[in-house]
């Protein structure tokens, strides 16, 4: 243990920022090797000791596109395969820190340029081969090959370079970067170790993607996590067993996981989840919005609800940035002169009333925002950023300032116009399938006709959302919300940085359009590589300041996280990561004398 | 009553309801739009004349509503804050007939808001929107009913006055027209629309779309009547004497079919003020903040507004008394229109 703890306790974060939330998950399930006798060194969780058996009924807003790792890219298909793969070191989603997974050890070399881990001895895969350093090996050959284009190939890239891994002995693995690499050990969390007994065929064949799906039959398929697939009935359910070869054990030395199913329900709506949760179909709700939450508080029958206060998500409208070609909107191009103007933006920001948004979206359950850290990631925060109230005043100053004019409108109200005389319209696209989107949009209607700005709320189904987004750039602006996986800086890179997919407001740049998009790629590649969390929180704090001070996303709140689970169920402890609820799925259980009322 | 007298009462009533919906800038105390951020989802005020200490006012009064601590939409009476309802109070501005400026509303009061239904989730007056809806839906139905019987007429009779090869045309698309699943077709329809369509254009949509579509069934009613009209005894006769063909339609045909016509009106209203809802209820209608009564009933597809909020299905009460109206109507005028025959033929 000596080994590992040193450097997970060094690397972590400076203490106080995490107090908060080490309350929140009420057991800091801080891990500790234990030596076995046998061969097998099983890791040994704190917590509450829990009772074998059972099994705990979840429902997912539609079904997992995938169980394969190496594609799944969409919410539902994560929280399935985070209950059934295992990385080498683990982030615990509780306290926020890194902890010993796969690799029982890890030490870095001083120069941050070399990390040697050591891996668990007589590990097995969930259908009973063992697991070794080839397992280790060949994973990282598949997340690095440019053709399975796995979602994770861009986070092993370092200074331009593959971070490149060489055995040395049976249980020792090195990995080699190019320059160091900010987020430590971390690097690790989520990248699943792969079946090489199972996927090399496959993998030679050119099929990897066609692989894991949910038509796999379960005997050609397994993971290191708790629980492994049994049945899987299209539309309906998939059912998770208990995986007999998991290796992790409580503190009585009982091998984990203590139930003995998870069902997934595949559900169509929001709503339909809240419905099952509350006739006691289900026994955990995970992702609750706050209407539903107060719903199901009313006259709570058996279940406890609880908000984990502000998650990750932020929300944000943006307007259309982009650098439109010939054929671009006639329309939209004269509207940007607006848009790229900061001040027009920065007058659209004071006229936002974030307060009311929380009221009225979030009935208090959640945060305004500023920035796009949000109160939930306390160590990433920037708490210099100036949290301007409201102020109309500030707006129309603004206005004044960048040349715009008001002039008596058709309707006898004062309309905005430019130096030019046109109106200042423009329309917001927004997800038809979002309500608490649709709502915000609604309310920054109505707070920019004070303005005297006549913009149209357009509700668009998500896909073509996206699509008019990030391909035919055919919209003015948008509300739209990003739920980072991690707290980390990195889990947003392709967000800040000019060159990202998810730089929504012109993603992919060749080169960064203006100064200060220049100056955000820098930092966050700084930050990338720099070698104390000190130095990388000085850059990150910076690439917060610049987009507060050029607003090109104006961020309005952010939702709490809300979850419910049956009293019957214990070790429940929601994070404010996702997956918020099945994060120690390992660790819950079905309290005695409670399975026959349940059913 | 007498056949007439009914129908007379009936005319008046479905008058006085849309003089309601027309005037709506006066009858509603607030501007449909207005947000009261502070009170979303405040159940509608009761109006009192007796107090609590069982005293009687001449002046009905509302006690102001007082969010509970810590409750993002419980409200409770706050009793000793009564606010007097006041009549023809200055209020936001408004237009009578979309020209007339003009301030004054019926009900109001001095200080808080009073509001008689309760408000949605953004703190609108629901009795407000429920009137300025009911402008948006009642019109698109009119409309719609207008565009559809001027098509279901004239193609009705063109196919039904000459006949052969027109007549097989007309019917078959009349059939094809019949046939269409119009709710999916608007959908495809609203796809190709601009991104962002202001509420005007997308209310002449809707009545366009309503209108054009629905011309099939009185189409094939008036080619019925035309057809048997043209064969009659002073149509021939009159044809005898050398009346043109748009003579003879106008002057002797067509009057045969006003009643027909009549009660279809009656009766496509109320079925197009519906599908105005239907395509508002399903985001395809007149877009926010602009209330209509589908869209005001939108709301009701969240489970959480469904089970928390009663007042939320008001709008679609609203729509009861102008329903039953038409309806009645429609079955008044059928039986004033096949009344004299009978007479007629019983005189004979």
């Amino acid at each position: 243990m000596t080994e590992a703890k040193a450097h997970f306790w060094r690397s972590g974060a400076p203490g106080g920022a995490v107090v908060a939330l080490v309350a929140l998950s009420m057991l800091a399930a801080t891990a500790r090797v234990r030596e076995q006798k046998g061969r097998e060194e099983l890791l040994t969780v704190r917590g509450e000791i829990g009772r074998p058996g059972g099994r705990i009924v979840l429902s997912l807003r539609g079904e997992p596109k995938t169980l394969n790792p190496l594609i799944a890219a969409d919410a539902v298909s994560r929280e399935v395969i985070g209950a059934m793969q295992a990385d080498l070191v683990h982030i615990e989603r509780g306290t926020q820190l890194t902890e010993p997974a796969l690799a029982k050890s890890w030490k870095v070399s001083a120069d941050g340029l070399q990390y040697t881990l050591t891996l668990r001895s007589g590990i097995k895969f969930s259908d009973g081969q063992p697991m070794d350093a080839d397992d280790v090996l060949f994973t990282w050959r598949v997340y690095l090959d440019e053709n399975v284009h796995a979602t994770q190939r861009d986070l092993l890239i370092v200074g331009g370079k593959p971070i490149a891994v060489r055995k040395v002995g049976a249980q020792t693995l090195i990995f080699e970067l190019a320059k160091p690499y900010g987020v430590g050990e971390r690097l690790f969390d989520s990248l699943d170790i792969l079946p090489r007994h199972l996927l090399e065929k496959p993998y030679l064949d050119g099929k990897l993607s066609q692989w894991g799906t949910l038509a796999t039959p379960p005997t050609e398929w397994a993971g290191l996590g708790p629980f492994r697939v049994k049945e899987y009935v299209a539309g309906q359910r998939l059912v998770l067993e208990r995986n007999p070869y998991y290796w992790k054990a409580d503190a009585q030395g009982t091998r984990l996981p203590y139930l003995d199913e998870i069902v997934f329900l595949f559900v169509p709506s929001a709503d339909a989840q809240v419905l099952r949760f509350q006739s006691g179909e289900t026994d955990i709700i995970s992702r609750l919005g706050a209407e539903n939450f107060s719903v199901l508080s009313r006259q709570p029958r058996g279940y406890t609800l609880a908000d984990a206060g502000p998650g990750l998500e932020y929300n944000f409208l943006f307007f259309n940035l982009n650098e439109l070609g010939e054929k671009g909107f006639a329309e939209t191009k004269r509207k940007q002169k607006w848009f790229s103007d900061g001040k027009f933006r920065l007058a659209v920001s004071a006229a936002v009333d974030r307060d009311a948004i929380v009221r009225l979206v979030y009935q208090g359950r959640g945060a305004a925002l500023w920035g796009p850290v949000t109160p939930g990631n306390p160590r990433w925060v920037n708490r210099q950023i100036a949290q301007a109230p409201r102020s109309l005043d500030r707006a129309r100053q603004l206005l004044r300032e960048a040349g715009f004019q008001w002039t008596s409108g058709a309707d006898g109200e004062a309309a905005l116009a430019d130096s030019e005389g046109n109106r200042v319209e423009f329309s917001i696209v927004t997800s038809s399938s979002n309500a608490d989107r649709a709502k915000m949009a609604a309310l920054i209607q109505d707070d920019l006709k004070q303005l005297g700005m006549k913009v149209q709320v357009v509700p668009l189904e998500l896909r073509s959302l996206i699509d008019r987004v990030t391909r035919t750039k055919e919209y003015d602006a948008c509300v739209l919300g990003i739920a980072s996986g991690d707290a980390d800086p990195n889990s947003d890179l392709n967000v800040w940085l000019s060159s990202g997919g998810m730089h929504l407001w012109n993603p992919g740049q060749e080169h960064p359009a203006t100064l200060w998009e220049a100056e955000i790629d820098g930092l966050m590649q700084e930050q990338l590589t720099a070698t104390t969390a000190a130095r990388r929180k000085t850059r990150y704090d910076r690439v917060q300041e610049i987009l507060a001070e050029h607003q090109p996303m104006i961020f309005l709140a952010s939702p709490d996280i809300l979850v419910g689970a049956k009293n019957s169920i214990g070790n429940f402890h929601p994070a404010v990561l996702e997956p918020y609820v099945l994060w120690n799925a390992e660790q819950l259980y079905v309290r005695a004398g409670t399975e026959n009322t349940r059913r | 009553m007498t056949e007439r007298k009914k129908l007379t009462t009936c005319l008046a009533l479905l008058l006085g309801l849309h003089a309601l919906v027309a005037f709506a800038g006066f009858f509603a105390p607030y501007d449909p739009a207005a947000q009261d951020r502070m009170a979303p989802y405040l159940p509608p005020m009761r109006v009192h004349v007796i107090d609590g200490r069982g005293r009687w006012h001449l002046r009905p009064f509302a006690y102001q509503l007082e969010a509970h601590s810590g409750s993002p939409d419980g409200y409770h009476e706050k009793v000793p804050e009564a606010v007097p309802v006041k009549f023809f109070v200055k209020g936001a501005g408004y237009r009578a007939f979309g020209f007339i400026s003009a301030r004054t509303h019926l009900l109001g009061t001095d200080r808080t808001a009073l509001h008689l239904l309760g408000t949605d989730a953004f703190g609108r007056d629901l009795f407000s929107r429920i009137l300025f809806g009911g402008q948006i839906s009642l019109l698109a139905g009119l409309l719609g009913t207008g565009i559809t019987l001027f098509l279901g007429l004239s193609l009705g009779a063109a196919a039904g006055y000459y006949g052969g090869w027109r007549d097989e045309a007309l019917m078959r698309v009349a059939e094809l027209f019949l046939a269409l699943p119009w709710l999916y077709l608007l959908f495809g329809l609203r796809a190709f629309l601009p991104l962002s369509v202001r509420p005007a254009q997308a209310f002449l949509l809707v009545v366009c779309v309503i209108g054009a579509l629905g011309w099939a069934r009185p189409a094939r009613l008036v080619r019925g009547i035309v057809l048997s009209a043209k064969e009659r005894d002073f149509v021939r006769a009159a044809r005898g004497f050398g009346a043109s063909n748009a003579y003879l339609l106008w002057r002797h045909v067509l009057p045969e079919t006003s009643s027909v016509l009549l009660t279809q009106a009656a009766i496509l209203v109320p079925q197009f003020v519906l599908a105005e809802m239907t395509l508002s209820f399903l985001g395809l209608g007149v877009p926010e903040p602009v209330p209509s009564w589908g869209n005001l009933l939108s709301s009701l597809q969240q489970y959480s507004v469904l089970v928390s909020y009663w007042w939320m299905y008001l709008p679609a009460v609203a729509m009861v008394p102008f329903f039953l109206g038409y309806l009645r109507l429609a079955s008044l005028l059928q039986s004033d229109a096949a009344n004299p025959k009978i007479e007629a033929a019983g005189g004979a």
